[in-house]
């Protein structure tokens, strides 16, 4: 369009400059108190040149917080719950879109109410499926008098019993069990032409090989924005990783940060508390700036 | 919607749906019913199981200064936050949409921090505003006293308030840009070929055009401000001082964890749960059928 | 090959009926053309013989065999899509090849039966390409290749030319007619174009609201359509109708301003009929003719190879079609002229043709 407003072209730049400024500086201070030296990060004012110390301070900060090990265990309950919601929500938006049996809508519904109340709210339960994730079907078996019945017939007490406390298992699965990806993956196949299902069932196809062979193939950008997203999200839980490693061996990068808050008396270290920062917001913001595309089409499909 | 075609072997349809099921009762729909369980009972200090005390748990936590308290500074950092989050990010998205020079680049950068987990960026934010190093000791250098976020309530509450709304902008800005970019052309064309000019579109056809959106990021950004915000806290303030940063999910966790007081955890839980599903309903109900323009 | 036999076959949804009870033979080799308006009942009788759609009542039997239960892959039909139904995310090998795959043909065969169906359809250089990167013409004969490969006892083809454009239809109709030519296989079509339908048919099955309304050839069903819809709904412009009525003495038509000598052949005093009149058939002559209608002209439009004239006759829009290059002005007066035996016959109740008239007709006298 043709449309010559110099004024408001000003203010908008200027404006938009502004937005950027903030939105950028608290990474490049991160970055820079990352570089000084100990008494130059607590001068005041800071400089905002870069010191020389960045590798010596990212050296100390992995040392201290052990962020080796932790940035591992980051990655597999990452990845893990990144992998474990794309399999099983296009699994389940399959079955509650490609077929029609009876209590369909129910489960649809049971599925849908996982989206309104999320991990953090729950977080005491949780923790105690965690600890025994048997206890459910346990506490099913005493009230229906089935454990009573197995043991008179068997002689056998029934007494399950899984705990999922410090385990990889237990840091991913309770993770995976919302709905978020399940209606991404059911928008996605409503909009697929029935006609491929009819083509593919003329040529013979059933319901598995049309899953594998077409509909998983045609949701490979709905994977990847799912998957991203996912892998974000998890990458950056923090109560419940807090919660459930009560060992350190299993703890999470971002749980692990508060090991670096610099302590109260003496000078603080805040130029090594920049430096794990810096490692720990690394790795998300390369998937952002990687995956761009994926990130922003995911967020946007899986709010709606 | 439906689809047309479907496959007839349904015994096999409901074998996908198998291991979302199995997760979801054990993991979301146990947990949730013994939260419930949990509230109306009182667990015995020397094991032996539970007792029922029905609502007595809701009585004595809703009978506690502490956890009105807590409640008054949820609200209060859910409508700050919410409110910087959404309005910054609706300029930025505004202007941004006017696809000058440079917008592309404002794109890819503003999403940036809504990848940041919120406890380094909250550690991020604790050392910029710290009192005594960084960036606001300058300004206690000037006015010495003038801002402790340790020992001054506002000064913490104000500092988990920035670095939340840092975070949801640039989750806020996307979602605007996307609606702005959904507004046919065509119509901002219209409205241009009948006199109006770019402010003047903007109120009259750009806003009421997203307020779907608006009220969307609205029901999001207060949710979210009741989760998301447990990592700032914890990193930032601890809750503290004096409780004044005591969120309602931090309040969980500490009661529940380091209290071990499992039942009164329970029942805040159990209220936490019933605002953010009224807010949900009041989502899908109310909002959505009123703003509704296709 | 095979021949497709449909007893009284029907599909209701939950409170809808679309079909009802339709009866057909459809024999080995025959290129059969169902034609109708969109909602007729045609595309969901093609889905219902390719398995894609429930049987609700009656039977469809291939080559004898009943095959309502069976599923689509059992029953031996290929079918050829509107939108052609292609897989995106495969090269137009694996689109072709792919039901072969299913059945589990070996690498080797497949490649050779891909490469013999490409060689048919001219598509060996594209067999790389993905469908997103061919025109409309030939993602059409991936399809139509797709199709074939199995080599099917039947073949169907739901409306696949309707997305293409108007010189690439003409060109696809030639090649479906020629292909099925040398495969001489059993062919069932279901289209809205009755040029399409024409062109393309040994048999013509005429639909209107889930029922049959006619089967014959296509010139057959032009010239002795068996219901009012048919005689209007094939050949384009449409058959002209004139309302009318009998009366003792013959019939009259158009409110009585009009009347038509013929023996009313034992129809009672007063039914209500409808005489159809096709615009080709008709000739312009000078007004005041004897034994022509006097008309006036309404549009003019110009055809290039002739034109159809549209006009007024005392309040019924009538058309004309004519080659002559006589070009009446918009406003003028014309003489209409027609053989008697360019007269249908239709009972303004039923529908249906009414042969009774034609039979005793004596010279009407306008």
């Amino acid at each position: 369009m043709v449309e010559r407003t110099p004024i408001l072209n000003f203010f908008t730049h200027l404006i938009l400059f502004v937005g950027f400024v903030f939105c950028v500086a608290p990474f490049v201070i991160v970055a820079i108190a990352a570089s000084h030296s100990l008494k130059e990060v607590n001068d005041v004012p800071m400089s905002l040149l870069p010191g020389s110390e960045f590798w010596v301070n990212i050296k100390t900060a992995w040392t201290t917080a052990d962020l080796g090990p932790k940035l591992f265990n980051s990655f597999v309950m990452a990845a893990g719950v990144a992998a474990g919601k794309v399999i099983i929500s296009a699994l389940t938006a399959f079955s509650i879109v490609y077929f029609r049996y009876p209590g369909r809508m129910l489960i649809f519904w049971l599925i849908f109410v996982t989206l309104m109340l999320p991990l953090e709210v729950r977080i005491v339960p949780t923790y105690a499926v965690v600890a025994n994730v048997m206890s459910p079907y346990q506490a099913i078996l005493d009230v229906t008098g089935l454990s009573w019945l197995i043991e008179k017939v068997s002689g056998v007490q029934v007494s399950l019993s899984l705990g999922l406390l410090n385990s990889y298992t237990g840091l991913i699965m309770p993770l995976i069990a919302t709905a978020t990806g399940t209606f991404l993956y059911r928008q996605f196949f409503l909009t697929v032409p029935d006609e491929l299902t009819e083509a593919a069932r003329m040529d013979g196809a059933g319901a598995l090989r049309f899953f594998i062979d077409i509909l998983l193939p045609l949701s490979r950008n709905n994977m990847a924005a799912l998957g991203t997203i996912m892998f974000l999200w998890a990458w950056n839980q923090y109560l419940w990783p807090l919660l459930i490693t009560t060992d350190a061996s299993h703890a999470t990068a971002v749980t692990e940060l508060k090991q670096l808050i610099p302590n109260v008396g003496g000078i603080p270290e805040w130029n090594i508390a920049m430096a794990g920062t810096l490692i720990v917001m690394l790795p998300p913001l390369v998937v952002v700036v990687a995956m761009q595309r994926w990130f922003v089409r995911g967020l946007i499909a899986t709010e709606k | 919607m439906e689809k047309r075609v479907t496959f007839s072997r349904w015994s096999i349809g409901i074998l996908f749906a198998v291991p979302q099921l199995l997760l979801i009762f054990t993991f979301f729909y146990w947990p949730a019913g013994q939260a419930v369980y949990w509230s109306l009972t009182l667990q015995q200090p020397w094991g032996g199981g539970n007792i029922w005390v029905g609502l007595d748990n809701f009585r004595s936590i809703l009978a506690n200064a502490d956890y009105w308290n807590s409640i008054t500074a949820s609200l209060v950092f859910a409508a700050c936050s919410t409110g910087l989050a959404m309005v910054i990010a609706l300029v930025l998205a505004a202007l941004t949409d006017r696809q000058l020079a440079g917008s592309r680049l404002y794109r890819v950068v503003l999403i940036w921090p809504y990848g940041i987990a919120a406890p380094a960026l909250a550690m991020a934010f604790r050392f910029i505003l710290a009192p005594e190093a960084g960036f606001m000791a300058v300004v206690n250098q000037v006015w010495p006293g003038f801002w402790d976020p340790g020992l001054d309530g506002t000064d913490a509450m104000a500092s988990i308030i920035a670095a939340f709304s840092w975070k949801y902008v640039g989750y806020n800005f996307i979602f605007f840009l996307a609606a702005f970019q959904a507004i046919p052309r065509s119509l901002i064309e219209a409205a241009a070929m009948d006199g109006s000019g770019v402010l003047r579109r903007f109120w009259d056809i750009q806003f009421p055009l997203i307020t779907p959106t608006i009220f969307f990021l609205l029901v999001i950004n207060i949710t979210e401000s009741f989760q998301d915000s447990f990592g700032i806290v914890d990193i930032m303030t601890a809750g503290g001082p004096a409780n004044s940063t005591n969120l309602m999910v931090y309040k969980i966790y500490s009661d529940g964890f380091k209290g071990l007081d499992y039942s009164g955890a329970a029942a805040q839980s159990i209220i936490l749960m019933l605002l953010i599903i009224v807010l949900t309903i009041f989502q899908f109900r109310f909002i959505e059928r009123r703003v509704h323009y296709r | 090959m095979a021949s497709i036999t449909i007893r009284d076959v029907r599909k209701s949804y939950a409170k809808m009926q679309v079909v009802h009870g339709v009866n057909l033979d459809i024999a080995s080799g025959e290129f059969v053309v169902i034609l109708g308006p969109s909602g007729c009942g045609k595309s969901t009788l093609l889905r219902m013989i390719a398995g894609l759609e429930e049987i609700s009542g009656g039977t469809i039997a291939i080559d004898g065999k009943v095959v309502n239960t069976l599923e689509p892959r059992e029953r031996g039909c290929a079918m050829v899509f509107q939108n052609y139904a292609l897989y995106p995310h495969m090269s137009v090998a694996q689109n072709i090849g792919y039901s072969l795959k299913v059945a589990g043909v070996p690498v080797a065969e497949r490649a050779q039966r891909i490469q013999a169906v490409a060689r048919i359809l001219e598509l060996e250089h594209l067999l790389d390409r993905k469908p997103m990167a061919l025109s409309g013409g030939q993602r059409q004969r991936v399809a139509m290749g797709r199709a074939m490969i199995r080599e099917p006892k039947v073949f169907l083809f739901d409306e696949p030319l309707s997305n293409l454009d108007a010189k690439l239809r003409v060109q696809m109709r030639s090649e479906i007619r020629k292909l099925h030519r040398r495969l001489s296989a059993t062919s069932v079509f279901v289209t809205h174009d009755q040029v399409e339908a024409m062109t393309l048919a040994d048999r013509l099955v005429v639909m209107n609201g889930g029922r049959v309304e006619q089967v014959g050839t296509p010139a057959e069903v032009y010239s002795r359509p068996a219901s009012r819809f048919v005689a209007t709904f094939v050949g384009a412009p449409a058959m002209n109708m004139l309302e009318g009525e009998v009366t003792l003495d013959g019939l009259s038509l158009l409110g009585g301003s009009r009347k038509l000598n013929v023996s009313r052949a034992g129809l009672p005093v007063g039914s209500k009929i409808a005489v159809g009149i096709r615009p080709e058939a008709v000739r312009l002559v000078a007004p005041g003719t004897p034994g022509a209608l006097d008309a006036t002209v309404d549009l003019v439009e110009e055809l290039g190879a002739g034109r159809v004239i549209y006009v007024d006759l005392d309040g019924a829009a009538f058309s004309v079609v004519t080659s002559e290059t006589a070009h009446p002005a918009p406003g003028s007066a014309v003489g209409l002229q027609f053989s008697e035996a360019d007269l249908h016959f239709f009972s303004s109740e039923t529908g249906s043709r009414l042969d009774v008239f034609k039979a005793s007709m004596p010279v009407p006298a306008l």
